[in-house]
C-alpha cells in the first residue's frame, strides 16, 4: 500500500529529533485521530539552517515528516514557506487515498514552525 | 530473517488434513447435492457428514446446522432472520458494545428498521455484566446477541450466566462464537445458546464457509429467497467443497482442542510475560486469564499502531492493530474504546493471536525484535516523555 520511498523514510528517518534552543517550533494533529507531528527549526539569514522533527503517528505520518524535513533544509523561509502538503505526497511517491488528509501534515507543522519563528521575530523587535 | 504469522484471529492456514479432504470435491465429485443421480447423492452424502461434524464440535444435532458463507452472514442472518420472524412480538434487541462489525452493523441497520436496540457497556477487563442484562431486558425484548470471546481483546464473555438469563425471560439468545469454536469447549445444550455463529477459516478450514446452529423449533426467517437447501434458511446451491472442508476443520478441532487450548495457553502466557516484563509502559488489553488461549492485546503508550505493523512486518512478523490507521476509519476499535481506553493509547494497540503452527522459537523471535522496534517508535514519539526517550 506504500510506494518504496514512503518505506525507506518510515524505516530509515532524516532529521528526527528535536533542535535545543530552537528559532521556532510548531506542531499539529491531535491524539484522538492518532496523528501528531512537531517541527523544530534553527534558521539563520533567513535560511533554514537545521529542522528536526518527532511523530506520533501511521507510516504515511512518519515518512511525510521526515521528506519534508530533507525538502526544505537549506531552503529560504519563502521557499518553505510555498511547500504545500500536496508536493510533499508526490515527493514520496503517493500515498494511499484514505492517508492524503488524516496523515500527511507534515506541511502544515513545518509552516507552524515559521508562523512562531516570525511571531518570535516580531517579538524580538519590539 | 525468521517468518511469524502472528495473526490467527483473522485467518488460519488450511489443515493439510482438511485440504485433502476438499480435493475430490472440487474435481471428481462433481454432483449437485440435490440432484438424484450418484455423484448428487454422493455430494449430498457428504454435506450431511459435514453438518454432523459441526454439529459435534458443539454439542448440537446435525439437523440445527445452517451452512452460510461466513460467520457475516451467520451473525446477518441471525439477527436479521429472527428480528423479521418476530417483529410482531416485540422490537427491543439487546447486544453488546464490543461485537464484532457483523453483529454491531447488522444491530444498526435493524435500528434503522424500527427495532430498537441496547448496547451493553463492558468493564474494563472487557467483560459484561450479567446483572446489567437482567436490568435491560423488557417486554419487548425478542433477542439478546453477546459475542461468545472478544475478536480483538480475547475476554471470554459469562454466556452460561447470560444465556440462562435470556432463557428465564423467554428471549432468543444468539452468540457471535466465531473466535472461540474450536478454541474453547462450547455446548450449547448446557450453555442454553439458541443460536451460534461460526466460521471455518478461523478453525483452519477454507475461507467463504460458516454456519449458523440454530435450536430446532426457532421461527427464523431467511435473508434470500431461493430454493430449497438448507431448510429453505439458505437457498442456494451448496458449497460442497467449502461445507466438507468445514466438516474436517470442525471434527479436527473437536479431537484435537484439549491439546491446541493447551498449547496456546502455555505460548501466550510466555509471550504476555515476556512483553510486559521487557518493555515499559505496556498495558495488557482484555481480561488476564478469561482469555482465548491464542490471544494476547497490548497498548504501547506514545506510538501508534500501524507504524508498529509495518516494523513488524519489516521483521517478517505479521499481527494486527486497533488503531485508527488500521480499522481503516478515523476512531480506533470501538472494542478498545469500549473498555475505557484514551485514544492515544488504543492507537497504540497490537494484537498477536497465535495458532497450532505457532511454537516457543516464534514466541522468543518476537520478544527479541519488539523491545528495539517500540524503542525505535519511541525515540521518534513527541509523546514520549524526554526521560524515556
Amino acid at each position: 500500500m506504500y510506494t518504496e520511498k514512503v518505506m525507506d523514510h518510515f524505516m530509515h528517518p532524516r532529521n528526527v529529533g528535536e533542535i535545543d534552543n530552537p528559532d521556532g517550533v510548531g506542531q499539529v494533529g491531535n491524539p484522538v485521530c492518532g496523528d501528531i507531528m512537531k517541527m523544530s527549526l534553527r534558521i539563520k539569514d533567513d535560511r533554514i539552517e537545521d529542522i528536526k522533527f518527532k511523530t506520533f503517528g501511521c507510516g504515511a505520518a512518519i515518512a511525510t515528516s521526515s521528506m519534508v524535513t530533507e525538502l526544505v533544509k537549506g531552503k529560504t523561509v519563502a521557499e518553505a514557506l510555498a511547500l504545500n502538503n500536496r508536493m510533499v505526497a508526490e515527493a514520496l511517491g503517493g500515498l494511499p487515498c484514505k492517508k492524503m488528509h488524516c496523515s500527511n501534515l507534515a506541511a502544515d507543522a513545518l509552516h507552524a514552525a515559521i508562523a512562531d519563528y516570525k511571531e518570535k521575530q516580531v517579538q524580538a523587535s519590539r | 530473517m525468521r517468518n511469524v504469522y502472528l495473526d490467527h484471529a483473522a485467518t488460519t492456514a488450511v489443515h493439510p488434513k482438511v485440504l485433502e479432504s476438499m480435493l475430490p470435491y472440487l474435481q471428481d465429485k462433481l454432483g449437485n447435492p440435490s440432484s438424484i443421480y450418484s455423484s448428487g447423492r454422493e455430494a449430498k452424502a457428504a454435506v450431511e457428514t459435514a453438518r454432523a461434524q459441526v454439529a459435534a464440535l458443539i454439542n448440537a444435532q446435525p439437523d440445527e446446522i445452517i451452512f452460510t458463507s461466513g460467520g457475516t452472514e451467520a451473525d446477518n442472518l441471525a439477527l436479521t432472520g429472527v428480528a423479521t420472524a418476530l417483529s410482531q412480538q416485540g422490537r427491543h434487541i439487546i447486544t453488546s458494545r464490543i461485537e464484532h462489525h457483523a453483529v454491531l452493523h447488522t444491530a444498526e441497520e435493524l435500528e434503522r428498521k424500527g427495532f430498537q436496540v441496547t448496547y451493553l457497556p463492558v468493564d474494563p477487563d472487557g467483560l459484561i455484566n450479567p446483572d446489567l442484562l437482567e436490568q435491560a431486558l423488557t417486554p419487548e425484548t425478542i433477542m439478546v446477541s453477546i459475542i461468545f470471546a472478544n475478536n480483538e481483546i480475547g475476554t471470554i464473555e459469562p454466556i452460561d450466566r447470560l444465556a440462562k438469563i435470556a432463557k428465564k425471560h423467554g428471549v432468543i439468545f444468539h452468540t457471535d462464537a466465531v473466535q472461540a469454536v474450536g478454541n474453547i469447549p462450547i455446548d450449547v445444550e448446557e450453555l442454553n445458546i439458541d443460536l451460534l455463529s461460526l466460521s471455518g477459516h478461523k478453525i483452519y478450514g477454507p475461507k467463504g464457509i460458516g454456519a449458523l446452529y440454530v435450536r430446532r423449533g426457532m421461527n427464523i426467517k431467511p435473508l434470500m429467497q431461493g430454493g430449497s437447501q438448507e431448510r429453505k434458511l439458505r437457498p442456494g446451491t451448496e458449497n460442497v467443497p467449502g461445507i466438507v472442508g468445514l466438516g474436517k476443520a470442525a471434527e479436527l478441532a473437536r479431537i484435537e482442542l484439549p491439546a491446541r487450548s493447551a498449547h496456546l495457553t502455555e505460548l501466550r502466557d510466555y509471550l504476555i510475560d515476556g512483553v510486559l516484563s521487557s518493555i515499559a509502559h505496556v498495558r495488557l488489553n482484555g481480561h488476564r486469564t478469561l482469555r482465548l488461549p491464542g490471544n494476547a492485546n497490548f497498548s504501547f503508550e506514545f506510538i501508534e499502531g500501524e507504524s508498529l505493523l509495518l516494523s513488524l512486518d519489516m521483521a517478517g512478523i505479521a499481527a494486527s492493530s486497533g488503531s485508527a490507521c488500521t480499522s481503516g476509519s478515523l476512531d480506533p476499535s470501538h472494542v478498545l474504546m469500549a473498555i475505557g481506553l484514551s485514544h492515544e493509547v488504543a492507537h497504540g494497540s497490537l494484537r498477536l493471536t497465535l495458532g497450532r503452527e505457532n511454537n516457543k522459537e516464534d514466541v522468543d523471535y518476537v520478544l527479541s525484535v519488539l523491545p528495539d522496534i517500540v524503542g525505535r517508535l519511541r525515540a521518534m514519539s513527541p509523546l514520549t516523555p524526554a526521560k524515556e526517550a
